[in-house]
């Protein structure tokens, strides 16, 4: 029958029918939720959903009271983003959205609700704009009407703190501004090119010129302003970055060109300005094009929920928005809500997930009086904390305040292209120096001409394109496979790695896979149903993993069940008494190491034996750090004790350093040491404790099972499928800077060719305008061909 | 006036008028977003009523 029952996968999420099949419509489904939002869809004729994506859905989360923030009229004003008599729009983000039915059935809310006038996605920002009519329906119902068809929008303290961001477009105005001078200048310029001395050209070459030179000045002025903004940049900092030798040839070709047009010497080069600078940009726009829908610089704010139920003196309680919150209050976190600030127990028993915070995934069971620390979700009932700490001066907010998160802290980093234009420009400058020189004593007049010549034919142009297109290529690539990285610039950190810093939970052990093992006298398949039933009717975190991993092909329910707080569960089955717990409530006597995690039972009172949870590593881990060792040290930190040491050495290499008990300020001091003797470290790290070694890592790269939620801040994304391949990336990523480094030397090769042409005096505009494109385009195409070659084997 | 003057004043302002529509779409938001209107323009108007259309769209699964 459970052979049978695998076969099964909800018509709904497409995730398996495990524990139950609920059978609608002909349909099977995994759960009520799943089935409830397919008879929404299909009472609203929308089963077209299920048509363009099977299985897209997601299963809707329980509606419980968190959305009544959302009727409190000031946060409610900041999360609108239009508000006028009658309507509102709201502008929410929703994890789920990932496919084409998401889209679908989003943009025909107003099916499903006549209050509500239309909606529209925007599927790179996973967001989803809705306008309805406010007098009908309120935001609070609309969002519980997303969440009640499995599209749970995410709101969080950074929604009530965001400015009004105003989409930069500039990029797109400038290179408009470009490409349509480029072309029109082409288009001026040929006539000239190719009626060279004809009576007719004679004739109209001035009004062709005075046109050339009236679009150039846009190209000049505005698409490449930045261009002179960060050479002027350079220079004040003492330093020859790629934008001094580009301003400085788009300068020389400017003035040569007008000065030219002006005193009627020749046709100037404007089609090579307007079409460098349009090559330029292209290089920087492919660049910058970067993954719109993960976020690289979350912090707290966005893990935090807006607003907390604060209980007032006379028991009534009122939402207030989370910054208003201060010690010494009293709170109230419903299951699922996440504790905003540190406190202390008041009511109820605690049960914290602290995931996100630690890696960890075994909630942590906190009873009356106990200290709880900020960022743990509460999943258990509902608790009562009285605040000893207002939200920013929190464990976990402090974290953040750290220097490591100062951007002026990070001090600046040279690229390669820099590098290498340092010498670039000396060089080129000296070459047309003394080029111009020795004219001067050949024959004065064309001394000044060879000088801006050699400028003009020199502009790095093909130089300046190799690392954005490469770079650009090879995000993209990766990007396929699951690692999301920032920009350019940390692909190129990555290249340099020679140290490599893991944490432990979470990231080198799956946070959701636990096992365990057994040790004692062996039980009888009845004893194993005992526990089984006794585990199922607890709520402590230890026991719903363990009854999540056994067998669950018989369950009974206990004559009596008594649970004893702090010690564990005892139940009765025919007069059997099964107790669950801690090795004294189960009368243990065996002396056990106190590194493990373990359930101690004991039947009829006598002591059976343990189960003793076990970690387990991810797939593939013991190779990926023996070819990691080849080419950089390892270092694990981990805030857990010394468990889990034997485990973890059979697993490592044996230069492999090991440091247990490590709070999130020594793994940051770590890295920090590491980074002082001039090691290039990349951090891997999940969890909001790794938050600031990530930050001060050289590349911080975040760990995570599913992209659409919460990650801290980091330089990069890694999808914890593709784990395993953490190695191939980074020496793709050096493999990369050999690409780089090789089509410098193709442009190079380009510009000798110029330089000679230039240097003998007779470089004609014709010829810069053939070879400025052709070397940047066979740059391009030769660092696609080149990136995607490298990144075969991935 | 000879032709050339009034052939390049045409060919500019042709030109100058596709610039001009090309900042227009930039500013209305249309460069913002380049992929949902890709999958939009795909979706059928009508709601599924039929079994007969249902099948007939399943062929369409893989848009994304």
């Amino acid at each position: 029958m459970t052979a049978q029952k695998e076969q099964l996968n909800c018509y709904h999420c497409g995730d398996a029918c495990v524990d139950q099949t609920v059978v609608y419509d002909d349909k099977n489904f995994c759960c009520h939720g799943c089935k409830t939002v397919y008879s929404i869809f299909k009472e609203n004729n929308l089963e077209n959903y299920y048509s363009i994506q099977q299985a897209a859905g997601a299963t809707p989360k329980e509606i419980t009271t968190e959305y009544e923030y959302l009727d409190h009229s000031d946060i409610k004003e900041k999360l609108l983003s239009f508000s006028s008599e009658g309507t509102e729009i709201v502008n929410l983000y929703i994890p789920h959205i990932h496919c084409s039915s998401c889209i679908w059935v989003l943009e025909n809310l107003n099916k499903l609700s006549s209050n509500i006038l239309s909606s529209l996605v925007d599927f790179p920002n996973k967001k989803v704009t809705v306008n309805y009519k406010s007098d009908r329906i309120s935001l609070k119902e609309v969002v519980l009407l997303l969440t009640s068809i499995g599209y749970e929008p995410y709101i969080s303290l950074a929604d009530y703190n965001k400015k009004e961001s105003k989409i930069d477009r500039t990029m797109y105005y400038k290179l408009g501004v470009a490409g349509f001078a480029f072309g029109n200048v082409m288009f001026l310029s040929f006539p000239e090119y190719f009626n060279y001395n004809d009576i007719w050209i004679e004739e109209y070459k001035h009004f062709f010129r005075a046109l050339m030179l009236f679009f150039s000045l846009p190209v000049v002025f505005y698409a490449a302003s930045d261009y002179f903004k960060k050479a002027y940049q350079g220079i004040r900092s003492k330093f020859l970055n790629i934008d001094v030798p580009i301003a400085l040839g788009i300068s020389v070709l400017f003035i040569r060109s007008t000065v030219e047009v002006l005193l009627d010497w020749g046709p100037g080069f404007f089609d090579s300005l307007t079409g460098l600078v349009f090559f330029l940009l292209i290089g920087k726009y492919f660049q910058d094009k970067t993954y719109k829908h993960l976020s690289f610089e979350r912090d707290f704010n966005s893990y935090f929920p807006i607003a907390v139920t604060l209980i007032e003196e006379d028991e009534q309680e009122r939402i207030i928005p989370i910054h208003e919150l201060e010690e010494g209050k009293r709170i109230l976190i419903r299951n699922g809500e996440i504790i905003p600030t540190d406190g202390r127990l008041l009511k109820g028993e605690g049960e914290i997930d602290y995931a996100y915070v630690t890696g960890e995934s075994k909630a942590v069971t906190k009873y009356i009086g106990d200290r709880i620390y900020a960022g743990g979700r509460q999943i258990g009932g509902a608790i009562e904390l009285l605040t000893t700490k207002s939200v920013s001066q929190s464990y976990l907010t402090q974290l953040w305040s750290n220097d490591s998160f100062d951007p002026l802290a990070q001090g600046q980093y040279q690229n390669l292209t820099d590098r290498i234009s340092k010498y670039f420009t000396v060089v080129i400058l000296s070459i047309a120096l003394s080029a111009s020189l020795i004219w001067y004593f050949i024959d004065a007049q064309q001394s000044l001409q060879v000088l801006t010549a050699v400028l003009i034919v020199a502009c790095p142009c093909a130089l300046a394109l190799a690392a954005p297109f490469t770079q650009g290529n090879l995000l993209r690539i990766f990007g396929t496979h699951k690692f999301y990285i920032k920009d350019g610039i940390t692909l190129e950190k990555l290249s340099h790695t020679d140290a490599v810093v893991l944490d432990k939970t979470g990231t080198l052990s799956a946070a959701k896979d636990m096992d365990y093992h057994y040790t004692g006298t062996p039980l009888t398949d009845r004893e194993k149903i005992f526990i089984a039933s006794t585990l199922r009717a607890s709520h402590h975190p230890l026991s719903r993993s363990l009854y999540e991993l056994m067998d669950k092909t018989e369950i009974l329910q206990p004559q009596d069940f008594e649970n004893v707080v702090g010690q564990g569960i005892k139940a009765y089955y025919d007069g059997i008494e099964i107790r669950l717990g801690n090795s004294e409530f189960t009368n243990n006597k065996e002396q056990i190491s106190t590194h493990e995690t373990s359930v101690f039972c004991s039947i009829d009172g006598v002591n059976k034996g343990r189960f003793i949870f076990k970690t387990t590593y991810r797939k593939g881990l013991k190779e990926l750090l023996i070819r990691l060792s080849r080419f950089a040290s390892i270092h694990i930190l981990t805030g857990d004790n010394e468990g889990e040491k034997s485990n973890l050495e059979a697993l490592s290499p044996k230069m492999t350093k090991m440091l247990f008990k490590q709070q999130p300020q020594d793994k940051l001091d770590y890295i920090k040491n590491l980074k002082k003797r001039g090691q290039s470290v990349v951090m891997v790290g999940d969890g909001l404790n790794d938050a600031g070694a990530l930050k001060e890592s050289t590349v911080g790269i975040a760990v995570t099972e599913d992209i659409a939620v919460f990650t801290p801040a980091s330089d990069a994304i890694l999808d914890a499928s593709v784990f395993e391949k953490l190695d191939q990336f980074i020496s793709i990523s050096k493999r990369g800077i050999k690409v780089i480094r090789t089509s410098l030397l193709i442009s190079l090769f380009y510009n000798l060719i110029g330089i000679s042409i230039a240097v003998m005096g007779i470089l004609k505009p014709v010829y810069a305008a053939i070879l400025m494109p052709i070397s940047s385009i066979s740059v391009v195409i030769f660092t696609t061909i080149a990136s995607k070659w490298i990144s075969r084997k991935l | 006036m000879s032709v050339i003057y009034l052939l390049l004043s045409i060919s500019v302002t042709v030109a100058i008028g596709f610039f001009i529509a090309f900042i227009t779409a930039v500013r209305k938001g249309q460069f913002d977003d380049g992929y949902t209107p890709s999958v939009r323009m795909l979706f059928e108007d009508e709601l599924i009523e039929t079994e007969k259309t249902k099948t007939k769209n399943t062929n369409q699964t893989d848009i994304k």
